[in-house]
């Protein structure tokens, strides 16, 4: 590495002090899609709970409101003892759910990096595929 | 769109390792069965040819490759070879001690070379980001490695504890990152010192952005106050795992430091020498007295090793001197940082030393790690005996042992850079340190042996053990080859 | 071959014949470990021939040999600087120590640490030639210690014996007062001429000339000089450091011959002849010199009068050609010192070896009063002991003539402050010289048979060894390997002075290795007289010293087999002086109760003030007290619990936040 020393030593140091200027006004504008997207991302959300509470018939009963996902209590002591791979399960699920991103914006852009994104891609791919050799072959996907 | 195929030459060590562990894992998995060494040999190979790679793709060229990202120099195969050898050496410490406890499994060595891969990753970075990815790694292996003993409460704690913290410390590192990209606007190593150089940069966010990465090397290194973790993670973890977690990843952090700190911070180097220079100190202090009162010999070398790398802070932190003219500067800087990586890497050679002292004194069923255990060693086995006296008056620091020459360095950058009081101090708490040093050595020639079994210890170990000794001595003999690689190899990066 | 491959064969031979006979010395037959370390030494002789070849032919080699470590600019390497001076040196030091290893063969024959002992002398003489053809202070410092370690290990060769054990402490403690100078004399060199090397350090010596040591304000240099006289003054025993050398005599002969006489009390000669580019320009430092040798040769000359061991008797002219040799270095006559060096280094051999070999004739009993006579049963021994008496006593033509005559010249013309005083000291040693040399001689082999006097002198030592002859048992000549070095070694000592004293005094043949200022360059008025070797010697028949030589052997002569009554009476009517001499002057018993009685005093002083009261209970254990009371402290810091590790890290982090950042 050209780490020079001597040089920035001698030309740098006279710079140093002053602060950056920055036109905060003009970095904001930037950023206004992202907040379109956050207001859309919350009604998003929030419209389809209102929607169904207004429209859907409500008659509960004990088994309705029991849990019926993951076997467990929704409301209960948040310390009790549960099986350990439910965490194995979702830890695997998250490794392999998460390429997925990478899988996104590399396909947007594959036919600029042309073929050496894609071989890129098929190596990282093939390294997940070790991965997931080894934990089926382990047994980590079996629940019994 | 840069879409042209990188140049790979430089990394051609890193991608053979990556493919070895793969393959490791494959083969682990199939045969590990039936062979079950096979695992253990297909690391030291991939570990040897590793070494042989890096050594046969050195040269003194700076190859930079991946858009600048990634670095191969000779201080770096230097240390990538440094890296690769101690991990070989603690492979074969550790063979033994593991498969006594039925943890010799694939995985053992499937994460050492992932770690290793980490370091390799980290000694090549020249952006931050890929710094990053190396370091974490390099530490989720570690961590993964420290838990490998699942039903062991305190092997347990430790992992959770290594890495909660551990977490915590890179959380702080990132941070620290995004602070210097928000100072400097880049992440490129080389290329942040030249925006400190020429343009101005917002100091403010610049120095908080130092001391964040600072907090998260340090906690890396082990210093003062980011060492919690050391003594716990050192006591808890098998030992055959204290010995890597306490042995390479030091050499990294070093490299790590020297590639953060002086290459791409030199210009602020008095705020981070400050910092350094507190944390030495503050660890010299720490470590030194609080390893008196231990009685477990990991706990013991764990504060042991919060004051050395201390000490070896304190070089890092000399390399400036006021006023010098810029033929002096380099001069100072240069003996500085070679003293700070002799510190280091005859550091590593002792500890290693220390803890194969101790996984040859255990056998199944029992942990060597009180110091009673160490009684009347010489009578059970003068030679090895003889192994652990020079590693411990080598970190003692007794005059013509290694350590010695290793401490007298870098107290000679301290005297340079005018810190004298700092040298003083220095002198005066490793005197207090040799005492926990010399008892062990009370312990082994003038006590009577509790435990009177015979040593059994595979030849591998033996073997290496005592080449482990004979270099260190030897190197308290001739000093001054090792010194002369470690200012060669800083010498062709500074 | 090259030089440097020559040089390194020169160290290594012994070394190796060392290694091997040390290390395996259990093991290995007996015939083994002395020829494989009279192999050694023979090759270093041999190979210092051709060194001496190539010197002669004017070569010289500076070289560094390897780099053993760098603090800042100072560098400390091993290397050799060969030049005529050092090579002389190692041309004494292997055929000596040669001589001395065949001789060993014989007179250990029967002792059980026989392949000890040739290890150590083999050990010795690496030291040795380690320390001449070193060229650095450090290497030379190595060298120094390491035959002061030998000659330690084999004065207490025989290690069960109280007096030996004694000897060889004594011996370790004198030296180390010594050492003690000599390492503040080269402390200060390091500190001020930045260097340890010889051709760095005496080139910077004029400037170290104009400077004074800061602290004290004394002028450098001589400060410089006096530190490495004193290291030279405990090496080669002069007054007061000279208490070792006669009880060093408890080792082995051979011992007391190669080391104590020949070499290894002549590195102190050695080192200040090739330090000459410094005390050239000290003349302070050179009178100092000048007084404590021609002190030495004096007052060690009378104590061996009064001796009754024969070895101690060589032991203290040893002492006194020693200061023979300090008085010529004084004088600024280096070379002459060198070449009294030499000669001496032969002529004392064959002394101590002849001495030996009448020990083991007479059953190693060593008192002369026990002797007389035995020229009858000991012919060889006989001869080649007046051969070297002789040369001692300076008779004309013989070795020690030649050097020592130069001497009292050198020191006559000498206009140094302390001459005339140097002079008139070894102007009258050459009288007790031969006094005491004769006496010896006398009571050993002429006069009246004493040995066969039954049962009075056969005593017992302590491990019940019998030693002496028993009643009616008759002395016999030594065995072979006894009496051949004897005969080698009476050649050089009849005529090496003859046929060097020409090229090595007066035709400086030491070229640049010595260097003698214009002003002090005494040597030059002696060679204004000098008519070559040959009229020198018929001119020494018919002058002062010869005379004074002459009074002193009949003197002996009439004492010892005239009125062999007399000595006794005398010694009773000068009581006091005899007693003096008999007490050595009081020296041991000054050191036993001024220096360690005083030692013990203040030891005593320290040890329940400073060391019980301030250092045991206020700072050994208030301080390990307070270590341990933090240690335990900083261990309730380690609680174990992770929010605390946590907030510890980030309590630092604000630290050094709020540290650095008022400094924006």
């Amino acid at each position: 590495m050209d780490f020079g020393i001597e040089h920035w030593l001698c030309v740098g140091l006279r710079h140093h002090g002053a602060l950056l200027g920055l036109n905060y006004i003009d970095m904001l504008d930037n950023y206004l899609p992202i907040l379109l997207f956050i207001i859309v991302g919350i009604a998003f959300g929030i419209a389809p709970m209102l929607l169904g509470r207004l429209l859907a018939p409500n008659n509960p009963d004990p088994e309705k409101l029991s849990a019926y996902e993951c076997g467990f209590e929704a409301f209960e002591s948040a310390r009790i003892k549960f099986d350990v791979r439910y965490y194995l399960v979702a830890i695997l699920f998250i490794l392999f759910d998460l390429e997925i991103a990478f899988l996104f914006p590399w396909a947007v852009v594959l036919r600029e990096i042309g073929w050496f994104g894609f071989w890129a891609m098929a190596l990282f791919l093939a390294i997940l595929v070790v991965g997931f050799v080894y934990e089926w072959a382990k047994g980590a996907l079996d629940w019994e | 769109m840069n879409s042209i195929m990188p140049n790979l030459y430089p990394a051609s060590a890193e991608i053979f390792v990556l493919i070895m562990a793969c393959v490791v894992l494959i083969v682990d998995l199939y045969c590990g069965k039936k062979l079950p060494g096979i695992a253990f040999v297909l690391t030291q190979a991939t570990l040897v040819f590793g070494g042989v790679i890096v050594w046969l793709t050195a040269d003194a060229h700076v190859a930079l490759t991946f858009s600048k990202m990634f670095i191969d120099d000779l201080f770096g195969d230097f240390m990538k070879i440094a890296i690769l050898a101690t991990m070989a050496i603690a492979m074969t410490y550790g063979r033994s001690y593991l498969d006594d406890r039925g943890l010799n499994k694939g995985e053992f060595y499937l994460l050492a070379l992932f770690a290793t891969l980490g370091m390799m990753v980290i000694v090549s970075a020249n952006h931050l980001l890929v710094l990053y990815i190396g370091l974490e790694l390099m530490s989720l292996s570690l961590y993964a490695m420290v838990a490998l003993r699942r039903d062991d409460a305190a092997a347990s704690e430790a992992a959770m504890k290594y890495f909660v913290l551990g977490a915590l410390a890179s959380g702080f590192l990132l941070y620290g990152m995004s602070m210097i990209y928000g100072a400097t606007g880049t992440l490129q190593i080389d290329e942040i010192a030249r925006q400190l150089a020429y343009h101005a940069a917002n100091k403010t966010v610049l120095l908080f952005g130092l001391v964040f990465v600072i907090a998260g090397l340090a906690f890396k290194v082990g210093v003062v106050p980011f060492h919690m973790w050391v003594p716990d993670v050192y006591q808890g973890a098998p030992t055959a795992v204290t010995l890597i977690v306490g042995s390479a990843p030091k050499l990294a952090a070093f490299v790590m430091a020297i590639r953060l700190l002086v290459g791409g911070m030199f210009l602020v180097n008095e705020y981070w020498q400050l910092a350094l220079l507190l944390m030495a100190s503050f660890s010299i202090v720490l470590g030194n007295l609080t390893a008196i009162a231990q009685r477990n010999v990991k706990r013991m070398l764990a504060y042991s090793t919060i004051s050395h790398m201390g000490f070896m802070l304190l070089a890092l932190a000399s390399g400036v001197i006021d006023g010098a003219s810029v033929a002096d500067l380099r001069f100072s800087v240069l003996n500085a940082y070679s003293a700070a990586l002799f510190y280091t890497v005859t550091y590593v050679l002792m500890s290693l030393a220390a803890f194969g002292t101790l996984i040859l004194l255990s056998r199944a069923g029992f942990d060597a790690e009180m110091l009673d255990d160490l009684k009347g060693l010489s009578r059970r086995s003068p030679w090895f005996a003889a192994v652990m006296l020079i590693t411990m008056f080598s970190m003692a620091g007794v005059p013509f042992f290694v350590g010695f020459f290793a401490k007298f360095s870098v107290l000679e950058a301290l005297i340079q850079a005018d810190r004298i009081g700092v040298a003083v101090f220095a002198v005066l708490m490793s005197l207090i340190g040799a005492y926990y040093y010399l008892r062990v050595v009370k312990l082994m020639y003038f006590d009577e042996p509790v435990d009177s079994t015979p040593l059994v210890a595979p030849t591998g170990l033996r073997v290496m053990l005592s080449v482990n000794g004979v270099v260190i001595a030897l190197a308290g003999i001739a000093p001054n080859s090792l010194m002369s690689i470690c200012a060669l190899a800083l010498g062709y990066s500074l | 071959m090259d030089m440097l491959t020559l040089c390194i064969g020169i160290v290594l031979a012994p070394l190796a014949g060392s290694a091997v006979a040390g290390l395996f010395c259990r093991v290995i037959p007996r015939w083994l470990a002395h020829s494989v370390t009279i192999l050694g030494v023979a090759i270093a002789l041999a190979f210092s021939m051709l060194v001496y070849q190539r010197v002669g032919a004017g070569e010289t080699m500076n070289v560094n040999l390897y780099q053993w470590a760098v603090s800042g600019a100072l560098e400390f390497n091993v290397g050799f600087l060969i030049d005529r001076l050092s090579v002389l040196m190692m041309l004494v030091v292997t055929s000596v120590s040669l001589m001395v290893h065949i001789y060993t063969i014989g007179y250990m024959a029967h002792d059980p640490g026989y392949n000890r002992f040739f290890s150590y002398i083999s050990l010795f003489t690496f030291a040795m030639l380690m320390l001449v053809m070193s060229n650095n202070f450090v290497q030379l410092f190595f060298g120094w210690e390491a035959v002061g370690l030998v000659s330690y290990l084999l004065i207490g060769f025989w290690h069960t014996r109280p007096s030996a054990v004694y000897a060889n402490l004594k011996a370790f403690l004198v030296n180390r007062v010594g050492d003690f100078g000599f390492l503040l004399g080269i402390g200060l060199l390091a500190a001020f001429a930045g260097s340890l090397d010889y051709v760095e350090v005496f080139a910077r010596a004029p400037e170290l000339a104009k400077m004074v040591e800061p602290a004290t304000g004394w002028p450098l240099i001589t400060a410089i000089c006096i530190g490495l006289f004193v290291g030279a003054m405990g090496k080669s025993a002069q007054i007061p450091l000279h208490v070792w050398l006669p009880d060093s005599m408890e080792g082995p002969t051979p011992i007391s011959a190669l080391i104590h006489a020949a070499t290894m009390v002549t590195a102190g000669i050695f080192m200040v002849a090739r330090m000459s580019p410094l005390f050239e320009l000290s003349e302070t430092a050179l009178s100092f010199v000048l007084v404590i040798g021609a002190t030495t040769a004096l007052l060690m000359g009378f104590l061996g009068i009064v001796q009754t061991d024969i070895k101690r008797v060589v032991a203290y002219s040893t002492l006194s050609q020693l200061g023979y040799m300090t008085v010529a270095l004084g004088v600024s006559a280096y070379s002459a010192a060198i070449f009294h060096l030499m000669t001496h280094a032969f002529f004392k051999a064959l002394l101590f070896l002849g001495a030996g070999s009448v020990i083991i004739g007479m059953h190693h009993d060593q008192d002369m009063r026990n002797m007389g006579g035995l020229w009858r049963y000991m012919p060889i021994t006989w001869i080649t002991s007046l051969i070297g008496t002789l040369a001692l006593t300076g008779t004309p033509f013989f070795a020690g003539f030649y050097s020592k005559d130069t001497i009292i010249e050198a020191a006559h013309l000498s206009s140094l402050p302390g001459a005339e005083y140097a002079y008139f000291c070894v102007l009258l040693g050459v009288f007790v010289t031969a006094f005491y040399s004769f006496r010896m001689y006398f009571m050993v082999f002429h006069g009246t048979e004493r040995f066969d006097r039954s049962g009075d002198h056969a005593h017992h030592s302590d491990e019940g060894e019998h030693h002496g002859l028993a009643p009616g048992e008759e002395p016999e000549e030594s065995p072979w390997t006894v009496w051949l070095p004897l005969l080698v070694l009476a050649v050089p000592s009849v005529v090496i002075g003859y046929f060097t004293i020409e090229p090595i005094l007066f035709e400086s043949w030491f070229g640049s290795a010595i260097h003698v200022g214009q002003a002090h360059d005494v040597l030059s008025l002696v060679a204004r007289e000098f008519r070559g070797a040959r009229e020198m010697g018929s001119h020494g028949l018919f002058s002062l010293p010869f005379g004074l030589m002459l009074c002193g052997m009949l003197l002996a002569w009439l004492l010892y087999i005239v009125r062999p009554r007399w000595p006794a009476y005398i010694a009773k009517v000068f009581r006091p002086v005899h007693g003096l001499l008999m007490n050595k002057y009081f020296f041991d018993r000054f050191n036993e109760i001024v220096f360690a009685g005083g030692a013990r005093v203040l030891g005593h002083i320290f040890w329940r003030g400073g060391d019980r009261l301030v250092i045991d209970g206020l700072l050994v254990n208030g301080g390990a007290r307070l270590v341990g009371w933090i240690a335990h402290a900083s261990r309730l810091l380690q609680s174990g619990r992770i929010y605390q590790y946590a907030f510890a890290m980030i309590l630092g982090l604000l630290f050094f936040l709020t540290l650095l950042s008022p400094r924006v």
